[in-house]
């Protein structure tokens, strides 16, 4: 007697299960270039400046842990929720069975953070490999990653069930994650951004996931009370839920 | 015979007894300005197989998906398995199948996964749903292909591969929104042939369909749709007896200009009716009413002599075609 949200969990990883390998290797290419390319070639010049109580290396990769939970949320939530209203027509399937709109959306959200913690465990192991890990409180990485993830995910299923083209879905994904990437504290911190654009780092989810993830694994303070940073992950996480309730009530309802 | 899922089914549509599995009275379904379903009165029996005949767009779809518990009424009474659509809808839902228009199924999965993923949607354990996966495929001969993926499976394999899922639950009715449309007829007649066994067996079968043979078919009862209301409702036979003559004679000519032949063939047989290509003369006995159609000073260049069906009984309350635009 599985819950129904299991049920559909289940009915996502059955597919997973044939493609992990190879996701688990395309979710992990951008950040690990980054880890490598920015982290020891652009480290080399950010290190003799000493304006870093860690190396570059260090300081950078928790923050791309957190970016690949963006990353994954926003690929997985996006264009494959309006290919399962529109083209394969899933979400019909599940609601012809006794299923509601909070199982088929719960059941996706588990199957996106399981694929982010896979992602970020792997990430970590890396990091691992490149000594950039310092604290043993770097083990909750995944976790956090994962509530990145779910931050994103829910407003994405929520604009996904709302549109007829992955026009939207695309421009944020091939235009709005990188300026994430870029403005969020990953590579550098956000007091060095412009005063009027930084209230929009610590609104986003990645900047308050950066900052968890950095403290984390270098044993070092966050920039608000930790509680604080995961309030605004949670709120977006709640928010994004309703919106996608819904959402995807007001399009299976017809 | 394998089917035990299916066969069970019988069981559990014999517990409703005599209180009918779905009623509705004056059900209504609105899209914004556009009236779906103008109010139709249906009782469906358990154990029968009811079918709703009508034209694209005439309301048979919004009517399914009222009864499928997805699309909430606009207006009206509906009970299905005497509850409440609305309320109930996940109750009712566990106890339907549903084979939709369109096959939604997940093209990236083997066709044995598609069954036993959908079946842990109704709380069924994992061992029962490879279980019943295994007996459904063997069902819609499909035992062969259970490993496949379902993207490169014939439209006819799909759709049988849709009505397994929808037998997965064991269901008191089984829904079939057009379930032969754009299969190929040797699909068609394999579809026909398991719908027909499942009726067989006591299955409640409610099937859309602007198929007239379908309809005769598959159809103990049903009823005729056109602009969102019943026009008529019977079996396939006392429709066509109360409505039709026995026999049509459909005669085609050189001409255009139908109508001038059909006003000279006043009084030979029942009625005539005028379509672009042909005109269909009404006889008890066509037979007899060829001969007199060439005493009128017609030289049709094809005569067909045939029964009446179910075309010509909503040809005759539509004053169209079922399949015309």
């Amino acid at each position: 007697m599985a819950h129904p949200s299991a049920a559909v969990l289940e009915y996502h990883l059955v597919g997973y299960r044939r493609v992990w390998l190879s996701t688990v290797a395309s979710s992990l290419a951008m950040p690990v270039l980054f880890f490598v390319g920015m982290g020891l070639a652009v480290g080399s010049y950010v290190d003799r400046g000493g304006s870093l109580p860690v190396p570059y290396l260090h300081y950078i990769a928790p923050g791309l842990v957190a970016f690949t939970g963006l990353q994954i949320a926003v690929g997985e939530g996006g264009f494959p929720v309006l290919t399962n209203f529109k083209w394969q027509r899933i979400y019909d399937s599940m609601a012809a069975a006794p299923l509601r709109v909070t199982h088929m959306i719960i059941g996706r959200l588990g199957y996106i953070a399981l694929r982010v913690m896979v992602a970020a465990t792997a990430f970590l192991l890396v990091m691992v490999a490149f000594g950039a890990v310092s604290s043993v409180f770097a083990i909750v990485l995944p976790l956090v990653a994962a509530l990145v993830g779910l931050a994103a995910a829910t407003p994405m299923f929520a604009l996904a069930a709302s549109v007829n083209s992955p026009n939207v879905m695309g421009m944020i994904s091939r235009v709005g994650l990188l300026p994430m990437m870029l403005f969020s504290g990953v590579f550098f911190p956000v007091e060095q951004l412009p005063n009027v654009v930084r209230p929009l780092a610590y609104a986003l989810p990645l900047w308050n996931g950066v900052e968890l993830c950095r403290a984390a694994t270098l044993a070092m303070p966050t920039a608000w009370p930790v509680m604080g940073h995961v309030a605004v992950l949670v709120a977006w996480a709640a928010v994004g839920l309703l919106a996608a309730c819904s959402r995807f009530r007001r399009r299976l309802g017809t | 015979m394998t089917g035990t899922a299916a066969a069970s089914a019988v069981h559990r549509s014999g517990v409703a007894g005599t209180e009918p599995l779905v009623r509705a009275r004056g059900l209504v379904k609105r899209f914004g300005d556009i009236t779906a379903v103008a109010g139709i009165d249906v009782t469906i029996q358990p154990g029968e197989s009811f079918g709703f005949l009508g034209r694209n767009g005439a309301g048979k779809t919004s009517t399914m998906r009222m009864i499928g518990c997805v699309s909430p009424p606009s207006g009206g009474e509906l009970t299905v398995l005497g509850m409440d659509p609305v309320r109930d809808g996940a109750l009712i839902r566990a106890r339907l199948g549903v084979c939709p228009q369109d096959d939604n199924l997940d093209l990236e999965l083997t066709a044995r996964e598609n069954l036993t993923t959908y079946a842990r949607y109704f709380r069924l354990s994992r061992a029962e749903a490879r279980r019943r996966a295994d007996e459904l495929l063997e069902f819609v001969q499909l035992a062969e292909r259970s490993a496949s993926k379902v993207e490169p499976l014939s439209g006819g394999m799909k759709r049988r591969l849709t009505i397994a899922r929808a037998l997965i639950n064991e269901p008191a009715v089984v829904l079939l929104d057009e379930p032969t449309t754009g299969l190929d007829p040797q699909a068609r007649h394999l579809v026909w042939e398991r719908l027909f066994q499942l009726k067989q067996r006591g299955v409640t079968l409610v099937l859309t369909t602007h198929y007239m043979e379908e309809a005769e078919q598959l159809c103990d009862r049903l009823v005729i749709m056109d602009d969102g209301r019943i026009i008529a409702q019977d079996s396939p036979r006392a429709l066509i007896d109360e409505h039709c003559t026995k026999e049509v004679v459909e005669l085609r000519f050189a001409t255009t200009d139908l109508e001038s032949h059909a006003t000279k063939l006043a009084g030979v047989g029942d009625h005539v009716e005028v379509l672009p290509d042909r005109l269909l003369l009404y006889a008890d006995d066509g037979d007899a009413a060829v001969p007199a159609t060439y005493d009128r000073g017609l030289r049709p260049t094809g005569v067909l002599v045939r029964r009446s069906g179910l075309e010509d009984v909503f040809l005759h309350l539509t004053g169209r075609t079922l399949t015309e635009a």
